[in-house]
Parts: C-alpha cells; sequence; structure tokens
C-alpha cells in the first residue's frame, strides 16, 4: 500500500472524508533494542475511535517506548504502523501532529518564561501580513480554548508562576488544541489531585463523544476502570494481551502486569512506637504555611495529606533546610536545632526525599553510583578528601539488590532507567545515611504497582526498625493505608491530624477542603 | 518475580558495556593522531621534511600550549560545575606584572620596588599565586552569594584584572628578572608543571570528594544541595582553584618571557575553553574529563606549530583553528546522542 503524505492526510482529515476503518491506529510487530535493552519485542496494539484504550504494565515494560513511537519520538527498528487503514512511517514529532496524533508527556514539557498562551500555540501562532504574531487573537484562542476545557487559568500568566498542578492542565489543554484524531496521555494524573483528575475525566469524556481515540497510561488502577473502555498489558517488552476494561478484574490486571501474584498492598505492620523523635512547634515560612505543630515519634508513620498546592512540600523543604523557617521551633530528641541548610538536617539524622525526580533529585547525567553515593560522602566514607570506591561500591551494590533496581551495572546513566527505577536509586541515596527521621514526598509518584509494593514494604520496615517517617502523598489509599496518624493541610495551614483508626476518605477530604 | 530485562539479550548486553567503558578521550585521541599523521604527509608533500621526526619542533608546540593548558585545568574544573571563567587571561597579565615585580634582580636601581629586589624566588611565585586565588575568590563569592550569572561575574574581572595589569606600572613592562626566577620558564618545566597539575587535578576530579561534589553541582545544582552539599562554598573553591592556576599560568609565562607585561594573556581563556571543549567538557556543565583537556590542549599546539610548519598564513590559521574548535563539539555532540540510542 502507497505510503501518503502528512499534507494528504491532513487534507483528508479536514475534509471529513474519513476512511471508514475500524481502527484508528494499528500498530504491529514493533521492535525496538535500545543500548543493553531489548525494550520492545513484537509488540502490537490496537486504538478504536472514540475509545480509551489504557496500557498498564510496570517500568520499563515498555509501554512509554511504545507511546513514544507512536508519538514519532522514537523509530522502531521493525514493524508495520497503520493510520486509519493506512500504512504510514512517522520520522518525528511534528509528522506525528500532522497525521494527528498528540502526546501529554509524563515529563512537562513548558517554556518557563513564556506566556500559557505562547506555549500552547508555540509554532502556530496566528500571524498577521507582515508575519509578526497577533497576541491579541492568541489569547482570544487560548480564553476560547479554556473555556471550553473549563480551566480557570489567565493566558497572560508565565508558566512558572504556576502549580505543578496547572502545568499539568496547560500541557493538556496544549495537546486538545490540536485537536488530534488520537491523543496520548502518559501519567497525566501524576500530579494532579483528586479534584483536578475529576476535571480532566469530564475532559476526557467530551472528547471521546468527538470521536477521539485516547491511549492512556496510569499506574492507578482506579482509574483505568473509571475511564478506560479497552485494556493491554504489557510486560518486559512484550504484549501480553488486550483485554476490555468491563470484563477484567483489578488483581486479574495486576496478575497479568507483574506475572505473580500481589497479596498484599498496604503491607502495615504495627510498629513499636517509641520517644518523639522530630517535634515541630508553630512553624512558619512567610508567605507559605504557618501554625504547623505536631510530633513525630520513633516507629510511627505521619501521613500528610492536602491538595496540590496547601503547603505540604513546603513544610517537607522547611524541616529540612531547603527553605529555613521563618519562625517557630524545630526540636530533634527534644533539643531545638536551628535546621538552617539541608547539611544540618542530614547531620541530625534527617533524610529527605524531594516530589520532584527531574528537577530536585537526579542528576541525570551522571551514573547511578554517582547518584547514590552523593549523599554518603557527608557522612564519612573519604580519607583525606579520598573516597574509599571500593567500599562504597559494595554499599551501593547492596543497595541496588535489595531495592532490585533493574541496570546491567551502576555505571549506567541514572537517565538510561525508568521513572520507577530512578526514584529507587534516590531511595537507595538517603537509605545509604542510614537516616533516624526519613522524610518521603510522593515516594510513590509515577511508579508501577509492583515497586509501589516494595517501597510500601521497605517503608514499613523503616519503621519497625525505628525510623520515624513524614510521609506526603496526593493518594488518599497509600495515606490511609501507610500512615499511623495522618496530617491534614489545606492552604497553608494544618487543619487537622486524624488518627488511623478515625481516619476516612470522606474525613480526610473534609479536612483538606475546608 | 518478573524476569530482569538484563537477561532479555544478554550478548548485546555485554558488547554495549565493553563498549561502554571504552573512555570517552579514545575518539578525540584519534582525532589527535590523525592530525599530526596529516601534518606528517603535507609535510612530505609540501615541504620535503617529516613533521614528527623534529624534536625542536615538538618541544615548542608543547612549550607553548602548557601555559594554556594549566589554565584549562581550572577552567575545565569551573565548567563541569556549570560556570564559565572569562578572566583567565586578564588574572594572567595582572600576576605576570606582581610576580615580577617580586622577581628583579638584588641591586637594580629602577626597579619597582627598589628595596624588594634579589627575593627568592619563592616569594614572586607566592604572590602571583595569591594574586590569581584572590580574583579567583572574588569571582566565586559574586557568583555564589549575589547568584549573578558567571559570565558576568567572570566578565567583570576580565575587565578589572586587565585594568590593574595596566595601572600596576602605568603599562611599563618589568624586566631585569633574576635567573633563578627566570628558570621556571625554562626548558621543560612549563610543560612538567602542566602535566603535573593536570594529573593533580585528574586525580582530585575522579576519586576525591571535591571531584564528585564539582559534578554533582554541574549536573544539578538543586539536587546537590538537597543532598548536603554546600553548593555555595563549594563553588568558590573551585573558581579560586581556577584563579589560583591562572595565576601560576602567569608565572610560569613571566618567568619564560623573562618579563613582565601588562597585555600579556589576551585571549588566553578562550583557548583555554577551546582546549576543554575540544577534550570532550560539555558547556552546560556535569560532563568532562582532565585527560580530553590535555589532548584538547595539544590539538590546538598541534594545529598552530604545523600550520607555521606548513608556512600558512596566520590569519588562514585563526579561521581553521575556529572551524576545528566547532567541529569538535558537533562530532562530540553527535556522539552522546547516538550513545543515547534516539
Amino acid at each position: 500500500m502507497a505510503i501518503i503524505s502528512p499534507s494528504t492526510a491532513e487534507i483528508v482529515r479536514q475534509s471529513g472524508a474519513v476512511p471508514g476503518a475500524e481502527y484508528l491506529l494499528e500498530v504491529s510487530n514493533v521492535r525496538k533494542a535500545f543500548p543493553g535493552v531489548l525494550a520492545l519485542d513484537d509488540v502490537s496494539f490496537r486504538l478504536k475511535r472514540g475509545h480509551v484504550h489504557a496500557l498498564m504494565g510496570e517500568n520499563g515494560a515498555g509501554k512509554s517506548t511504545l507511546m513514544k513511537i507512536i508519538a514519532g519520538i522514537y523509530t522502531p527498528d521493525s514493524g508495520s504502523f497503520k493510520l486509519k487503514g493506512q500504512e504510514i512511517k512517522l520520522t518525528s514529532p511534528l509528522d506525528a501532529l500532522q497525521y494527528g496524533i498528540a502526546m501529554i508527556h509524563q515529563e512537562l514539557n513548558l517554556m518557563d518564561y513564556m506566556t500559557v498562551a505562547e506555549n500552547i500555540w508555540i509554532r502556530r501562532e496566528p500571524l498577521n501580513a507582515l508575519g509578526f504574531v497577533r497576541h491579541e487573537e492568541m489569547r482570544r484562542r487560548t480564553r476560547e480554548l479554556f473555556q471550553r476545557l473549563d480551566i480557570p487559568l489567565d493566558p497572560e500568566t508565565e508558566v512558572r508562576d504556576l502549580s505543578v498542578a496547572n502545568r499539568q492542565m496547560v500541557e493538556i489543554a496544549k495537546a486538545v488544541s490540536y485537536d488530534s484524531d488520537i491523543l496520548i496521555m502518559d501519567e497525566p494524573t501524576s500530579a494532579l489531585t483528586d479534584r483536578e483528575v475529576e476535571h480532566l475525566f469530564r475532559i476526557i469524556r467530551a472528547l471521546k463523544a468527538q470521536g477521539t481515540g485516547i491511549i492512556y497510561i496510569t499506574h492507578k488502577m482506579n482509574e483505568l476502570f473509571e475511564i478506560a473502555d479497552e485494556v493491554s498489558v504489557f510486560r518486559d517488552g512484550r504484549f501480553i494481551g488486550e483485554y476490555k476494561a468491563a470484563d477484567v478484574s483489578r488483581d486479574e490486571i495486576i496478575k497479568l502486569m507483574v506475572g505473580r501474584e500481589i497479596t498484599q498492598m498496604f503491607p502495615k505492620e504495627v510498629a513499636p512506637i517509641g520517644g518523639v523523635a522530630l517535634s515541630v512547634r508553630d512553624l512558619c515560612l512567610e508567605g507559605r504555611f504557618h501554625g504547623v505543630s505536631f510530633d513525630l515519634r520513633k516507629g510511627e508513620i505521619l501521613g500528610v495529606a492536602g491538595l496540590v498546592g496547601s503547603g505540604r512540600s513546603n513544610v517537607a523543604e522547611t524541616l529540612f533546610g531547603v527553605t529555613p523557617a521563618t519562625s517557630g521551633a524545630i526540636l530533634i530528641d527534644g533539643k531545638e536545632s536551628a535546621i538552617t541548610n539541608p547539611g544540618v538536617a542530614m547531620d541530625a539524622g534527617m533524610a529527605f526525599l524531594t516530589e520532584d525526580r527531574k528537577a530536585s533529585g537526579c542528576f541525570l547525567l551522571l551514573d547511578i553510583m554517582a547518584n547514590m553515593q552523593i549523599a554518603l560522602l557527608r557522612h564519612g566514607h573519604a580519607t583525606a578528601g579520598f573516597v574509599n570506591e571500593r567500599k562504597i561500591e559494595a554499599l551501593c551494590q547492596q543497595q541496588k539488590n535489595r531495592l532490585r533496581v533493574r541496570t546491567p551495572d551502576l555505571e549506567e546513566p541514572i537517565i538510561n532507567l525508568s521513572g520507577g527505577n530512578q526514584q529507587k536509586v534516590l531511595i537507595a541515596r538517603w537509605l545509604l545515611t542510614r537516616p533516624r527521621i526519613l522524610i518521603l514526598d510522593e515516594p510513590t509518584r509515577g511508579i508501577d504497582v509492583g515497586a509501589k509494593a516494595e517501597i510500601h514494604k521497605l517503608i514499613t520496615e523503616l519503621a519497625v526498625q525505628g525510623v520515624a517517617v513524614f510521609m506526603i502523598s496526593s493518594e488518599l489509599p497509600e495515606v490511609l493505608g501507610m500512615s499511623d496518624r495522618i496530617l491534614v493541610m489545606h492552604e497553608g495551614r494544618m487543619t487537622g491530624i486524624v488518627d488511623r483508626k478515625d481516619a476516612t476518605q470522606v474525613r480526610i477530604m473534609e479536612l483538606a477542603s475546608q | 518475580m518478573a524476569t530482569d530485562i538484563s537477561t532479555a539479550a544478554p550478548a548485546s548486553e555485554a558488547r554495549q558495556a565493553r563498549r561502554r567503558r571504552l573512555p570517552p578521550e579514545l575518539s578525540i585521541l584519534a582525532v589527535m593522531i590523525g592530525m599530526m599523521l596529516l601534518f606528517e604527509v603535507l609535510g612530505w608533500m609540501f615541504v620535503g621534511q617529516s613533521f614528527i621526526a623534529n624534536p625542536l619542533r615538538l618541544r615548542i608546540m608543547i612549550l607553548q600550549e602548557a601555559e594554556i593548558g594549566i589554565i584549562a585545568v581550572g577552567v575545565t574544573q569551573v565548567i563541569i560545575m556549570g560556570g564559565i571563567d572569562l578572566s583567565s587571561g586578564s588574572v594572567v597579565g595582572m600576576t605576570a606584572m606582581v610576580a615580577a615585580s617580586l622577581a628583579q634582580v638584588a641591586g637594580y636601581t629602577h626597579a619597582v620596588y627598589p628595596s624588594l629586589t634579589g627575593l627568592n624566588p619563592i616569594f614572586p611565585v607566592a604572590a602571583g599565586l595569591v594574586c590569581g586565588s584572590v580574583a579567583g575568590l572574588i569571582n566565586g563569592s559574586l557568583i555564589a552569594l549575589t547568584k549573578i550569572p558567571p559570565f558576568i561575574a567572570t566578565l567583570g574581572m576580565m575587565v578589572s584584572a586587565r585594568g590593574v595589569a595596566d595601572w600596576y606600572t602605568n603599562g611599563q613592562p618589568i624586566g631585569n628578572l633574576s635567573d633563578s626566577f627566570a628558570a621556571i620558564g625554562a626548558g621543560w618545566w612549563p610543560v612538567i608543571i602542566f602535566l603535573g597539575v593536570a594529573f593533580i587535578f585528574h586525580i582530585a576530579l575522579r576519586y576525591t570528594r571535591y571531584g564528585k561534589f564539582t559534578y554533582a553541582i554541574g549536573a544539578n545544582p538543586l539536587a546537590a544541595r538537597v543532598s548536603g552539599i554546600n553548593v555555595e562554598r563549594h563553588v568558590i573553591l573551585v573558581y579560586m582553584v581556577a584563579g589560583l592556576l591562572s595565576g601560576l599560568s602567569g608565572i610560569v609565562h613571566t618567568a619564560r618571557a623573562i618579563s613582565g607585561q601588562a597585555g600579556v594573556g589576551v585571549g588566553f581563556e578562550l583557548d583555554a575553553i577551546a582546549a576543554a571543549v575540544i577534550g570532550g567538557t560539555s558547556l552546560s556543565g556535569g560532563v568532562g574529563r582532565m585527560t580530553g583537556t590535555v589532548i584538547g590542549a595539544v590539538i590546538l599546539g598541534i594545529l598552530t606549530s604545523g600550520f607555521t610548519f606548513l608556512n600558512v598564513d596566520a590569519h588562514y590559521q585563526e579561521i581553521i583553528k575556529g572551524g576545528v574548535i566547532v567541529a569538535a563539539v558537533v562530532a562530540d555532540q553527535y556522539r552522546q546522542r547516538r550513545r543515547k540510542g534516539v
């Protein structure tokens, strides 16, 4: 069959005389290898018009690679690619857009110093006769788009002033603005709270009604059953099967994904609760939060809930000295300490897993070893400045095995790992420092169920060993399942601390929106 | 348990791992050798003599790059840390004057400091090193504490340090330097000093905490801070090291020229940056190695002496040199993209 050009496809698309193929997209027998890894092995995938097709699989199962092939970012080594029954060949993301395939990336790809409107219409700016950008028209189109999607943002805001959740909404609006036939969403909800997720689902349902086919990657089971029509499961770069969402159960999917059964999602063990490890009195960071007070005991997991932007992450950053408090007191083992920078916090036995892996966690250019050992270097392990490589390598190897980081070796650049494995490396970084107080900000964001269960188990184990855990999470089941007590925040203040036995989703949501 | 991906393609993975372990300098070393062979062939074709089999030429070639090389050792570290240092050339000029003024022969009546002549060379050397370090301290403090871009901070120092050099003796050169001071720049000493500092900092970058912190800050300053690194202190330290090495280069240059001149070192900073970049140091930080920089400096030397040997006009030399620098970076980017498999 002749390969049609993007411009021909575009003309056909605009004329509305869309060929009546049953499937919008049919990808078959795709293979893609990367240095050291066979990412996709003979994978097939089909998408129907007006359907939401979910892709499920653990980290490194090949979902993201397949999506990047469909979006024209990667070229497959072999396999066929049919769009509405026509064989095509994508050579770039731009190509894919012209064929009507748009993608919302897992990592945000917006330009910080440009406005929302400029970001959305980049490369497609309305121009006047002289080739200048018509800003007024661009604003009008943005407002129109936002109205359609019910997004309450000002088109003139610079993206750097937006919260992560709002940036995600801009990304979604941008992808929708292409009016594409196929929309790929790679974990669109990982930065969103429940309310925003609902909003996104309304948008998705409207798009479905227009006949758009949506490919939806997620790690969250409840989303799958709420929004998806079909599910394709992947494991280790192979296609396991396609199922109707209505016909399969949550447990069946998990089993298909991991190839084994996960018996317990939140393996909460009763840990002996010891003395107060961390005590916070009336902590305040001007303009961010105020009046935060709590005690955290050895062996206790204190969950922290609240909407994105409620000041949860700011509290964590202040506890660790990234943004020192403007007033209030932090007492460690009963002694007041001035936590003025992260070094002081580390010396006091704290560790801090940050929310944003890419921005404040990984050294993306460096290898796994360098990423893992960096916090440890503060605690000795060097003679006259010379790092004891052999000893540290042994320690890193140990952590790698303990956390089951999937990599051929420790010299692999961390950028080549999947999100879940990167997270494991960062957790290993902090475990190496043997912390007594562990601050976790979204420890399982963007991580598959298998790895998630492993991390939950690990957190519980640490608590049993007497580590005090401060755990922020946007996922209510996680907070409810893991915590001994739950601290809830709303708009920069603490609205309550709920005991495990009294905690329900409803109670927490009430406090979080009070 | 799910099968580990490493078992999916064991043979190709082992091959990949082997390829990955080859040091990245190999390709740049190949370029260096290729260039020497090219000049050798061109030499026999156009000049009728050998380029390589001429010890005197090789020595001059290495000597003239040693001063640039010493600076490049410092600049490489600054660039790995995500910064840039434009002030090195001016710092060379400034330390040249300061060191020379304390190195004049005993009893010279027209000396800058008539009471401070005939000093042990240790004093001018120490003064030059302190002078360079202070310039670096100012650079580093400005960058770390006021958060202004390194380009601006060191551009300011570039202008000011040159001003200090001119002001020091109102632009008069300082001559009559003692033999014991001049000995520092004699024979193979500049090369030994260059390779010595390159070796020291090669070890420091690879095996010490100093090095690990430098790479970490260059790769992600925010993550470095959250990992407990005192980023400000380390930034100041690395710029001080760069300043110190610029000072050392100024001392070597003055000793070799046996005279202190305010105008020396113009453009050295760019040659040093070029040496680092040709050697594979990434201007966006986090990537680079000292061995690459040494090879980069030698490549610049081969170009200059090769063209002189072939009697190529000096203007053409500069034009071609510019092209080589850009080509080196393009080749490096291409190689890195391929390694990532995109």
